[in-house]
């Protein structure tokens, strides 16, 4: 290689290294909450759009939404709808730079998780003073208000029931008979907010020791700990299980679609959970949000509310709806503390896995 | 290839010490593409991996606890049962989808088997149809109450295989590698060199003993890369095992509890960790049987023409049939499931499943989403892949360059779609990036990407990366170097060789590549599902959506209307390069 060559691969290799660490040090900023600010906001807030977090039913939204449209043409309602699983882990994944502006109808156990990272904004939506009061956060402003309740309820497919000869378990209690064994199926805890809610009735409900000792019993019967909440009601209606562990609103839905299911509320109550609002803590927050949640507890979408759920936030004068029990608030358990739960969530799966999961695999 | 010494240091036998001549401008091209290659690659794999691994040493509030969470796993019974429960269940995955596919890809390329074309679609068949629906049909036939298990309403003895475990999964996992299987297969397979075979006849060589000692060997690289496909494949995979698994705990699915069950995102970055191990295994393993592969086509070389024999042709056409046939059923219970009133009590038809506007999801305009994402990521892919893995096997010289891009390129297998996915997000969602122990912060110079289409479109690019490589690699690999040879020595830059020998002679395989992109993107869900944007709702999720909502048969309506495109887009495809493809593959012709 001559000289000449020798600078010039030289000159290069100098004139390279400078441009990287020029491009490095330009990408570099001074963490200052301004500088963060100006670096973050370079997409100013479309004060006309939102993007609303939820895990209400698609047929539900189709009729909440264009009352919302209605009311307020200029502002533009950008949904992200899923499951409460897949929108709590979106959210409390996007927790450093936030996309959601308000979180719509997701279970009040998840806000809590989403509450406990901060990254929730308190807000005192107006018509907060309609709210029943199980039905919100109780600290002033509260950090979630809540719009109607759901609870677990069994699907049973009759006609699977009436080859076997069996009758239709009313209560907690006949699932643990013996000739159920092999014929339910419920949600796993670890994988499902339902059936989480159900083992934490349970263990609210008789006691810890109690609790377990059932749950044991349970165990015997369950064919299959499944991955969703609705699932074992959906494999109830096509009778691959004929009894599934699930929620109110999907019995109801199956069995008005023409499926051969009864919806049981079980006799002892059922657990229950609040589908609630919240407002996402961020830095620009916009307006539109607010008087989303506002709209979102008013009397007119409640009553849209109450068509498919029996209980509400805001007390309404629609009827229950057809297929829940007639007093559906006394349905609840009396005993609910989301707080308990919340806290001893780990140690309940833990415990809950080590007994039942591992156990499981001998079965098969 | 050169051959190296075995007393070199262990390294060195995959990392070759290479000396590196930069003298040319053409030279300064290659390692230009190279470096974008890499930094492609780091982009879509590395960068959004550490924030994940990252995870799996902190507590889910983000404080530093070392490696206390893989004591926690390694610990825990259950956890450790799913993970021998994985192994076992891969391993019998891999043996039963390599063992079928090579017949099955056997029979395309080498026998005169009527009806080849058919096949060659009937066989890529499951990898149309959505993970999601390929279930619902698994339990429609095989379930509790499934048509094969009572005996099609009693008329036949029932069957009951006992869906829900290990044998659905593996039931449904060799539904879902079989036809990568059968990609890689036929890429292997079709290159080959008349010549050897002719030979063997004329020394009256046993065609049994022809078969293992020429046709066996040639493939082996491709044979081996199927394995490991097949193997990570259904190690990774959570769709499958979600709907038919019952209580057989798998990893993916120990990952989906933790991060959409618990959102426990640390614990399911630990186990994350623990399924990317076979990877580098396999990379290992992939780097030393490579080392001994030569080229099969070589400038001289003539092309196999399958001749005739009734024996093997039938018995192939029987056992292809048999495979394409249980596809075939399955895909068919899920088009009779879209149009059946209520399953299985009420089986009159009816059409009102295909009006999606009673359910959510968005409709057609999801349709519409996915087929333009599809398209793009099958553009952008393929020339990605492609290019990739040229500089990667045809390159000169920076050799450990190559070794990295090589290694970059098979770690996406190893990543199941959600943690993929939530990488993502970890990742481009971040405007800033702190140093740490500095009050500086780096601006994140891809944060834009979030929220559109491009996010989408890179995600399923790096998503199906592996097995788009391996084709393109194993398709190189067996053209002669020789024709980059003689190339340099014409003074022919190496773009232009590249340009009018090497992709010509690659066009199968890149229209292989295409294609795969296309379905695949069309029917992802795993990663995308975190990432897609509110304005920019996705025909896949919309299943998933649907499904969920307990719309089972408008959900086999759209799988229908997805599968239907996959194959009318192949269809189309073949059509329109069908004079490509017989320009450039002529010389294969006497």
């Amino acid at each position: 290689m001559t000289l000449r060559k020798r600078w010039f691969r030289f000159g290069w290799q100098a004139f390279l290294s400078c441009l990287l660490t020029v491009v490095v040090t330009a990408c570099v900023v001074q963490q200052s909450p301004d500088a963060a600010k100006t670096a973050d906001g370079s997409v100013p807030a479309d004060s006309s759009a939102i993007t609303v977090y939820t895990a209400l039913e698609d047929d539900q939204l189709a009729k909440y939404l264009p009352l919302f449209e209605q009311a307020h043409p200029d502002i533009k309602v950008n949904k992200v709808r899923d499951s409460t699983g897949v929108v709590t882990a979106k959210l409390l994944a996007e927790k450093d730079n936030p996309q959601a502006d308000v979180v719509w109808g997701l279970a009040a156990s998840s806000l809590l998780v989403a509450d406990q990272q901060g990254m929730l904004e308190p807000y005192a939506p107006q018509g907060l003073d309609k709210v029943r009061d199980q039905f919100k956060d109780d600290r002033d402003p509260p950090h979630w208000v809540g719009i109607d309740a759901w609870m677990s309820a069994f699907c049973v497919n009759t006609v699977e029931m009436e080859k076997r000869n069996l009758a239709i378990p009313q209560s907690w209690a006949d699932l643990t008979k013996p000739e159920y064994k092999g014929l339910i199926v419920m949600s796993n805890p670890a994988s499902s907010g339902t059936g989480f809610l159900s083992v934490s009735a349970m263990l609210q409900m008789k006691g810890e020791q109690e609790g377990w000792n059932y749950l044991d019993a349970l165990h015997q019967n369950v064919a299959q700990y499944m991955h969703s909440g609705s699932k074992p009601c959906k494999v109830a209606g096509s009778g691959e299980y004929p009894i599934g562990i699930s929620f109110d609103y999907r019995a109801v839905k199956q069995k008005n679609d023409g499926e051969p299911i009864e919806a049981v509320f079980p006799e002892e109550g059922s657990g229950w959970d609040i589908e609630a609002n919240a407002l996402v803590k961020k830095d620009n927050i916009n307006p539109a949000a607010k008087t989303f949640l506002d709209w979102a507890i008013s009397p007119e979408v409640s009553k849209l509310y109450a068509e498919s759920f029996p209980i509400t936030a805001v007390e309404t004068d629609v009827p229950v709806p057809a297929g829940y029990p007639p007093e559906p608030i006394k349905q609840l358990t009396t005993k609910n503390d989301f707080n308990w739960a919340a806290q001893n969530r780990d140690a309940i799966l833990a415990e809950w896995t080590k007994r039942y999961d591992a156990k499981s695999e001998a079965k098969s | 290839m050169t051959s190296t010494p075995s007393s070199l240091p262990f390294w060195q036998r995959f990392f070759p010490p290479q000396v590196s001549h930069i003298t040319t401008r053409e030279d300064w091209i290659r390692v230009a593409l190279l470096g974008l290659c890499t930094l492609f690659l780091l982009v879509g794999v590395v960068f959004p991996l550490y924030p994940m691994v990252l995870r799996s040493l902190q507590d889910t509030s983000g404080s530093w606890v070392g490696l206390a969470n893989y004591r926690t796993y390694l610990s825990t019974p259950s956890l450790v049962t799913s993970l021998s429960n994985t192994l076992w269940m891969a391993v019998l995955t891999a043996l039963l989808s390599v063992i079928l596919g090579f017949v099955y890809a056997y029979a395309l390329t080498r026998t005169a088997m009527p009806g080849k074309f058919i096949f060659r679609i009937l066989g890529l068949l499951p990898l149309y149809v959505p993970p999601l629906a390929n279930a619902i049909g698994l339990v429609y036939l095989f379930g509790n109450n499934g048509l094969v298990t009572k005996g099609l309403f009693g008329i036949l003895p029932g069957w009951d295989i006992n869906l829900y475990g290990l044998n659905g999964i593996v039931i449904g996992e060799f539904l879902y590698c079989f036809p990568q299987a059968v990609v890689i297969l036929t890429t292997a397979l079709s290159l080959t060199d008349a010549r050897i075979y002719e030979a063997a006849e004329a020394l009256r060589t046993h065609p049994i003993r022809t078969f293992l000692t020429v046709t066996l060997p040639s493939v082996k690289f491709g044979l081996i890369s199927t394995i490991f496909v097949c193997f990570i494949l259904a190690f990774t995979d959570f769709g499958v095992p979600k709907v038919v698994g019952g209580s057989f705990n798998v990893l993916a699915i120990e990952i989906y509890k933790q991060v959409i069950g618990q959102q426990n995102f640390s614990m399911g970055a630990t186990i994350s960790v623990f399924l990317l191990m076979p990877t580098i295994l396999a990379f290992v393993i992939d780097r030393i049987v490579q080392r001994r592969q030569t080229a099969l086509v070589s400038a001289k070389s003539v092309p196999f023409q399958p001749r005739s024999n009734p024996i093997v042709d039938g018995l192939m056409f029987a056992i292809c049939t048999l495979i394409a046939g249980f596809a075939v059923i399955v895909f068919l219970t899920i088009i009779f499931a879209s149009f059946v009133r209520v399953w299985p009590y009420d089986f009159s038809l009816t059409l009102k499943h295909y009006n999606f506007n009673a359910v959510g999801g968005g409709g057609y305009a999801a349709y519409w989403n996915s087929i333009r994402m599809s398209l793009y990521t099958a553009i952008g892919g393929t020339i990605a892949v492609f290019i990739g893995a040229y500089l990667i096997e045809k390159g000169k010289g920076w050799g450990w360059l190559r070794s990295v891009n090589y290694f970059l390129s098979t770690v996406p297998l190893a990543l199941p779609g959600l943690v993929l996915g939530l990488a993502y997000v970890f990742f481009f969602n971040k405007p800033l990036w702190l140093i740490p122990g500095t009050s500086y912060a780096l601006v994140n110079p891809f944060n834009w990407l979030y929220g559109t289409m491009g996010i989408l479109v890179l995600c399923n690019i790096i998503h199906f990366y592996t097995v788009c490589f391996l084709t393109a690699t194993t398709a190189l690999k067996q053209t002669d170097p020789e024709f980059e040879a003689v190339s340099a020595s014409m003074r022919v830059p190496f773009y232009k060789t590249f340009w009018r020998v090497t992709v010509p002679l690659s066009i199968p395989a890149i229209l292989d590549i295409g294609i795969y992109y296309f379905i695949n993107a069309m029917v992802t869900i795993s990663a995308i599902i975190f990432i897609y944007p509110p304005a920019i709702p996705l025909a896949a999720v919309a299943i998933v959506n649907m499904d969920d909502a307990g719309d089972v048969a408008p959900a086999a309506a759209m799988s229908a209307l997805i599968v239907g495109t996959s194959i009318g887009v192949r269809l189309i495809y073949s059509f329109l390069t069908r004079g490509l493809h017989r320009r450039t593959q002529a010389w294969l012709k006497r």
